[in-house]
């Protein structure tokens, strides 16, 4: 196969390569390069050196808060998508009627797309904050928890389906030699069931991780107009975006600098994630 | 023990169909507001459509004639078929000769596919939006070929773990009987690859349809606008009054595309999206 199939390289791999390079490849080079410059457009950069990523921490106030308010957004979505999800996939697997029915329900809102879902739920939450005489707009914490709402509610069904593949797969008599010896439910839950499906925890921990840092959709069609509520993909949007004048330059270098900054922490969630589930793999 | 059993499981039911009205909910409120009067729906948003609130499907002629609404939602379409399409021949192509053709460049474009799945779009999202004017890609076309390349990375490592899965004898016999290698692929490789296809072309249709961002700088908002694109200017854009009636219509009109298209491969989705979880 290799002899013969060496030559046509032109037709299998180059027009992936070719968007690949444009999409990707050139554009990230490029990024990388231009963090370290002020630039009104890409062709007229200037070689500032490291003055964009120290512009990030001194003058720049709202990038910290951003990434502050992502690490907490994230955390909070982990805990709570993760065990609701984690208890719904308990009460589907015991083997009762219409689980399909309710799989399919919950499993639904992951499908709608972010700008959409974040309507729905502006609509709604303003709805009810409007029995108050307010909006969204009147307290971050209401934006915050809007977004956590949202998430839950967007992401609890995904991990859910994951969570029963994994709890499907513990033997059956695994749990009937525990009832046997006279263990308590929780006990069962605690010492049997929750140790069994840490392969699936890890999976959906992670997930719930990347999905929230990353999130900019919702968060821009849910608190897109209002102040102090940019998790850190939207705060580097509203830099490259939301500023005009003579200080542009400066803005765009910042901007791609954010970006190389919040490319490294994803590069870092995801190779501890590649380290975590490698290491459960090679348990088994 | 029965009897405990049976409370039991009425219990569990019950909170089961109480989710489900929560999960139901927000969806139900917005088909809700859909049939009511423009001044009703921010004042009154959880309130029935009933009496003189309801005015049947005036918002639906609205919401399709006001913004153009068709224009988007063919554009979308359009995009996302051809992308996929694109995405699943030509990426398949490329991870065949990746695996089969062993050397050092192959190895490398591995690497460069799979590490560009880690890296977010804020990183490439100023860069790719001049290059892509540059070179005249803001068009309905030029958006399938950016596409291609930013689903490449997913679809190539998905692609690839199948392949390496196949033994390469069934390729060779097929070259000894004097197939060329495009023939090969095609007639015997690409029909093998089916269920990684289906599970790629799934994940992308989803990501596709629903992307905002991308086609948003390239498309822009104008004529070439995608649907989310739509969505989002329609209720953020512009000031003065807005029409409330229109925009639910149009949330609703945006969402039961995917819940029909959900309702019919339900099976294939759930496996294809949990499939490509691996896309961290």
């Amino acid at each position: 196969m290799h002899k013969s199939l060496k030559k046509y390289f032109p037709i299998f791999v180059f027009p992936v390569l070719a968007a690949f390079a444009v999409s990707f490849l050139i554009p990230f080079a490029a990024g990388v390069y231009l963090s370290f410059t002020e630039f009104r457009t890409v062709d007229t950069s200037t070689w500032v050196g490291l003055d964009n990523y120290i512009r990030i921490f001194t003058e720049d106030e709202t990038f910290l808060n951003a990434l502050w308010l992502t690490v907490r957004f994230t955390f909070v979505s982990i805990i709570s998508v993760n065990v609701i999800a984690f208890s719904l996939a308990l009460l589907l697997t015991r083997g009762l009627k219409a689980t399909g029915f309710f799989r399919t329900v919950f499993f639904m809102p992951n499908l709608i797309g972010g700008i959409v879902l974040g309507h729905i739920w502006s609509l709604i939450i303003n709805g009810v904050l409007g029995f108050f005489g307010v909006d969204i707009t009147y307290d971050p914490s209401y934006g915050f928890w809007g977004l956590v709402v949202l998430m839950n509610w967007q992401m609890i069904g995904y991990m859910m389906i994951i969570y029963i593949a994994g709890l499907q797969n513990i033997p059956d008599q695994i749990h009937e030699a525990a009832s046997l010896d006279g263990a308590s439910p929780a006990k069962t839950l605690f010492s049997i069931t929750i140790p069994m499906v840490m392969p699936s925890v890890t999976i959906c921990t992670f997930l719930t991780l990347a999905n929230s840092f990353k999130l900019f959709d919702q968060n821009l069609a849910l608190n897109g107009k209002s102040p102090d509520t940019s998790l850190l993909a939207l705060d580097i949007y509203k830099t490259f975006y939301d500023h005009t004048g003579l200080r542009l330059a400066e803005w765009h270098g910042t901007g791609q600098a954010k970006a190389v900054i919040f490319f490294l922490l994803v590069a870092v969630i995801a190779f501890i994630q590649l380290r975590a589930t490698g290491r459960k793999e090679t348990e088994h | 023990m029965k009897a405990k059993q049976k409370v039991f499981n009425v219990a569990v039911y019950t909170v089961l169909l109480l989710l489900t009205a929560v999960f139901l909910a927000p969806i139900f409120i917005i088909l809700m507001n859909s049939v009511k009067g423009n001044f009703y729906i921010s004042d009154e948003p959880f309130s029935l459509p009933l009496g003189e609130k309801f005015v049947s499907f005036d918002n639906f002629l609205k919401g399709f004639t006001q913004s153009d609404f068709l224009q988007a939602f063919m554009n979308s379409a359009i995009i996302t078929v051809l992308s996929v399409a694109g995405i699943v021949v030509l990426t398949s192509m490329a991870a065949w000769y990746i695996v089969r053709v062993k050397n050092r460049l192959t190895k490398m474009l591995y690497y460069a596919f799979t590490f560009s799945m880690i890296v977010p779009f804020q990183m490439v999202m100023y860069t790719v939006t001049y290059l892509a004017f540059e070179l005249d890609l803001n068009s309905i076309w030029g958006m399938v070929f950016l596409y291609v390349g930013f689903g490449s990375g997913l679809s190539v490592f998905m692609f690839s773990g199948f392949i390496r899965s196949i033994p390469a004898e069934i390729e060779e016999a097929a070259v000894i009987d004097g197939c060329d290698p495009i023939r090969t692929f095609f007639l015997i490789v690409f029909p093998i690859l089916r269920p990684t296809a289906i599970t790629v072309a799934i994940v992308d249709a989803m990501w596709i349809w629903n992307d905002y961002l991308l086609p948003y700088l390239i498309l822009g908002s104008g004529r070439n606008r995608t649907l989310p694109v739509a969505v989002q200017m329609a209720l953020t854009g512009g000031y003065g009054n807005k029409d409330m009636g229109a925009l639910m219509a149009m949330l609703v009109l945006a969402i039961v595309p995917i819940i029909v298209f959900y309702l019919f491969c339900q099976k294939y989705i759930i496996r294809g999206v949990v499939a490509g979880a691996v896309k961290g």
